[in-house]
């Protein structure tokens, strides 16, 4: 009476068996991933015999999909990073004085002289010296601005121009700050994942977090100061106007001025406009190389916009110095000796080679859009993380062996279909981390203890059933097949407002809570996979072969 | 022979002392909010803002020592523990050290960490860091606002899921057994005054995921029986549901708790102050489950009227009116 048709036998047992393989790898952690960091670095680097040997260590036809170690397991560091998205806006405003000072020099007839009056704020603040001309020169400011590149400003302008008597203001529409903000958070995960890579630890987490943070995590780094210094490097290269060389650093620059010092010549200040011609943004490739004297130096190319800036700028001003600048400090000012259209250039100052190569790396990896402020970091040891995999899974090796012999002792023969049900349910529970590459982490390990606890959960409410439905029930079969069904709405109840927990907890948390959230929630799915359909399809094979006339539970 | 935890058969009355222990569990929640408001809770660095730094030495710690070198560097608020774990080998002499966020530090200060571990080096050679941990103030505010979030999403997706699934005394019973289990548990941490972080937020998570599988499991068999005696007293098919189902209950705690005691004893201490949280949660959700809810169910009435009862038993959607 117990129906349970072939093919439904055939699905659940070969669900069973995907995952359990796709479990397997974690059984050999350490050869499984020596094998695949070989074969990434053969189809990176190519293949060396060391290489191709650490490869065969685990055969390509197998799956070798690991979960994730956590921070806290494998050690190395964590950071949240805000970025100071705000700079960024300042950068564009100012970025808009020179074409602000132009279209309005046009026009002088009608607003008379104009004058820069902020200092590099995040509003462009401009008085004209006739009043009546403001509405003309709204408009003729206004004209300057652009539609918002993003989709949910499609239509507004990137530009808010405001006039009072004779002073314009011009700062970024609130669409375009939107808009700014995320293009920013983009381009600093970008950067930041280029300069971990560079250091080439195993796979780094960069995620976006909220509207200004970047989520850090390196598993195997040294600590959370080390991986600042190596992604908080601004490299924020500029080619500035020179307006004056001096000695003074508190010199008074004036208004739209900066005064940088040099690298190399201590004392020499330079003041610059503090607008640059052309930034590091515009660079496609920066190489080490050697200047006509043989002296290290790095070339660099622009793309096609930065080169016609930099073209244009080196055409309207040969003989006079231009500095290049590297995050505040000037690396040289040579003159412009000739007009350079190709947008390729050369950085001299005095390098040795390996400063020549570093800076080459930096600009290559480009610079970050917005400095990064750092309001978490967490440094978690490599010995620290091995001690708690070992009390981990001496505590999990343990609560497992206990729970079956608690579940073996109260029901029998029946307990040891659900041990069974329960080491499976284990082995998918590791089956799908794998496959979803989700992290394990401490609370993750806790979660699944939790889970074998849980999962007992399901087979007990199910034996429990059958025993009272074997008193009133005419046969075993029939006892069986009730106790299934009637366990049922209480197991789906019960797993689904724990699954809601999961969710919860997966969506609102983050870090530890998330590791543990997934834990829970693939436990839970796996857990009411193996109590209805697994032990089921154990009871069924063995009530087919036995027939037993009586039950006993 | 087989293990039973529950004697066959039960017939207890688990209404007898049903003003005791509903007293009982009153004079726990006030006691525990009493404890909240006076001792406060020993908020860890994810809620409060500040470093802590677990250092492991060769020579013993000497709190006092290590307390002398980090007084010369005007830290503010300082925490040295020494952290004592029996797996812990002879040449394993760990502490932990905890410094307030510094004043108007928006973010982590890194040259503070060095100084620390520049003193507290020179107090013992030996000594390495295998955790360094800093949460700016800014997050910190947030992850409390976030923390408080998630319980109260969790609790109200529940109300609704229970309101959707039953009926809405049963609703207000199970979220009153929760409410119950998530004030006792910050009782108990206000009161030991063990460390309450993120992870505590995802013990009292899973507490509440824990009880009201407890709960459902009891309300399900509740359900089932208000249809098959329909004119007994409902307090006497209360008794009946809880005693059918009281063998699964009690399995159930049993064997979740043999885990987390085994977790509790051998899975380091790192976690064990979540571990805590979850096993006191266990025992804390088992006791609510058979003596708060049902309580509130009781007193709140269901009706009895089902008009149309489903075929599918125990399988329908509650009649919502």
């Amino acid at each position: 009476m117990l129906q349970f048709p072939l093919w439904k036998r055939l699905v659940i047992w070969g669900l069973v068996l995907v995952g359990l393989v796709l479990a397997l790898p974690n059984l050999f952690y350490g050869r499984v991933e020596q094998a695949n960091d070989a074969r990434a670095e053969i189809v990176q680097m190519g293949a060396t015999p060391e290489r191709t040997a650490a490869a065969g260590g685990w055969p390509e036809w197998m799956p070798s999909g690991l979960v994730n170690l956590g921070l806290d397991l494998r050690g190395g560091a964590h950071l949240l990073a805000e970025v100071q998205v705000d700079q960024v806006y300042a950068q564009r405003i100012d970025g808009m004085w020179p074409e602000v000072r132009d279209t309005l020099r046009d026009a002088r007839d009608t607003v008379g002289t104009i004058r820069r009056l902020d200092d590099g704020g995040a509003v462009l603040e401009v008085r004209i010296s006739r009043p009546e001309g403001l509405p003309e020169a709204l408009e003729l400011v206004r004209g300057l601005a652009q539609p918002v590149a993003s989709l949910t400003g499609g239509g507004t302008s990137d530009l808010e121009v405001t006039g009072d008597t004779a002073v314009i203001r011009v700062q970024l529409s609130e669409a375009e700050r939107a808009a700014t903000d995320s293009r920013t958070l983009q381009q600093t995960v970008e950067i930041v994942r280029r300069r971990v890579d560079e250091v080439g630890t195993r796979e780094p987490t960069i995620q976006r977090q909220g509207d200004d943070r970047v989520l850090i995590q390196v598993p195997g780094i040294g600590s959370a100061a080390e991986l600042k210094a190596l992604i908080g490097t601004t490299a924020q290269l500029t080619f500035n106007p020179v307006v004056n060389r001096t000695d003074d650093a508190n010199t008074n620059a004036g208004v739209g001025n900066v005064v940088y010092p040099s690298i190399d010549q201590s004392g020499t200040n330079y003041v610059l406009e503090r607008s640059p011609v052309v930034s590091g943004e515009d660079l496609v490739d920066a190489q080490p190389s050697f200047d006509q004297n043989g002296a290290p130096a790095v070339s660099f190319r622009f793309n096609p916009s930065g080169a016609r800036r930099f073209g244009d700028y080196t055409l309207e001003n040969i003989g006079s110095p231009f500095a290049i600048v590297l995050d505040e400090e000037v690396i040289s000012a040579p003159v412009i000796q000739s007009h350079i259209p190709g947008g390729s250039g050369i950085i001299t100052g005095n390098f040795t080679v390996e400063e020549a190569t570093e800076l080459a790396v930096l600009l290559r990896a480009g610079a970050l859009p917005a400095e990064l402020t750092f309001l978490e970091e967490r440094t978690i040891g490599p010995e620290l993380g091995q001690d708690s995999i070992d009390a981990g899974r001496i505590a999990c090796l343990v609560a497992f062996v206990l729970v079956m012999a608690m579940i073996w002792a109260s029901y029998g023969l029946f307990g040891l279909f659900a041990n069974i049900a329960l080491i499976i349910n284990v082995g998918l529970i590791f089956g799908l981390l794998s496959l979803i590459g989700a992290t394990l982490t401490l609370p993750g390990i806790a979660g699944i203890v939790l889970t074998i606890g849980m999962a007992v959960d399901a087979n007990v409410l199910v034996f429990e059933r059958i025993r009272e439905e074997a008193k009133t029930a005419k046969g075993p079969s029939r006892a069986i097949q009730l106790g299934y069904e009637r366990a049922l709405s209480a197991i789906v109840d019960a797993n689904i407002t724990t699954f809601i927990i999961a969710t919860i907890l997966f969506t609102l948390g983050s870090g530890p809570v998330r590791g543990f959230a997934v834990t829970l929630g693939i436990g839970i799915i796996t857990s009411v996979f193996t109590a209805i359909f697994v032990t089921r399809a154990i009871v069924v094979a063995w009530f087919d072969r036995r027939r037993p006339k009586t039950l006993e539970v | 022979m087989r293990l039973k935890l529950v004697p066959e058969n039960t017939d207890w009355d688990f209404f007898k002392y049903a003003r005791a222990t509903f007293g009982a569990s009153c004079v726990a929640i006030v006691l525990s909010l009493v404890a909240w408001l006076a001792l406060g809770l020993n908020f860890g660095i994810d809620f409060q803002g500040g470093t802590t730094i677990r250092t492991q030495a060769e020579e013993t710690v000497v709190v006092s020592e290590y307390r002398d070198a980090l007084g010369g560097l005007d830290l503010g608020d300082v925490v040295i523990s020494e952290v004592f774990d029996p797996t812990f080998g002879p040449d394993e002499n760990v502490a932990m050290v905890r410094i307030a966020a510094q004043d108007g530090a928006e973010a982590v200060t890194p040259e503070t960490i060095e100084r620390v571990q520049a003193a507290l080096q020179d107090v013992a050679p030996t000594l390495e860091f295998t955790s360094v941990e800093s949460v700016g103030p800014k997050v910190s505010g947030e992850l409390i606002q976030a923390a408080f979030l998630a319980v109260a999403a969790s609790l109200a997706a529940i109300l609704f899921y229970i309101w959707l699934r039953f009926e809405w005394q049963f609703s207000v019973g199970a979220v009153a057994a929760l409410f119950h289990d998530v004030v006792l548990t910050i009782g108990i941490f206000s009161i030991l005054q063990i460390q309450f972080d993120l992870a505590t937020i995802a013990a009292i998570l899973t507490i509440i995921g824990y009880s009201i599988n407890d709960t459902v499991v009891i309300f399900d068999r509740l359900r089932e029986n208000l249809i098959k005696y329909k004119s007994r007293d409902l307090r006497d098919v209360m008794n009946l549901s809880v005693n059918e189902t009281l063998s699964r209950t009690v399995m159930t705690s049993g064997t979740t708790l043999v885990a987390l005691i085994a977790l509790l004893v051998l899975g380091g201490d790192v976690i064990r102050g979540f571990v805590f949280a979850i096993a006191w949660g266990v025992i804390v959700g088992t006791y609510s489950s058979v003596f708060v809810a049902k309580n509130i169910v009781l007193f709140l009435g269901v009706k009895r009227d089902w008009s149309k009862p489903d075929k599918t038993e125990g399988n329908q959607f509650a009649q919502m009116d």
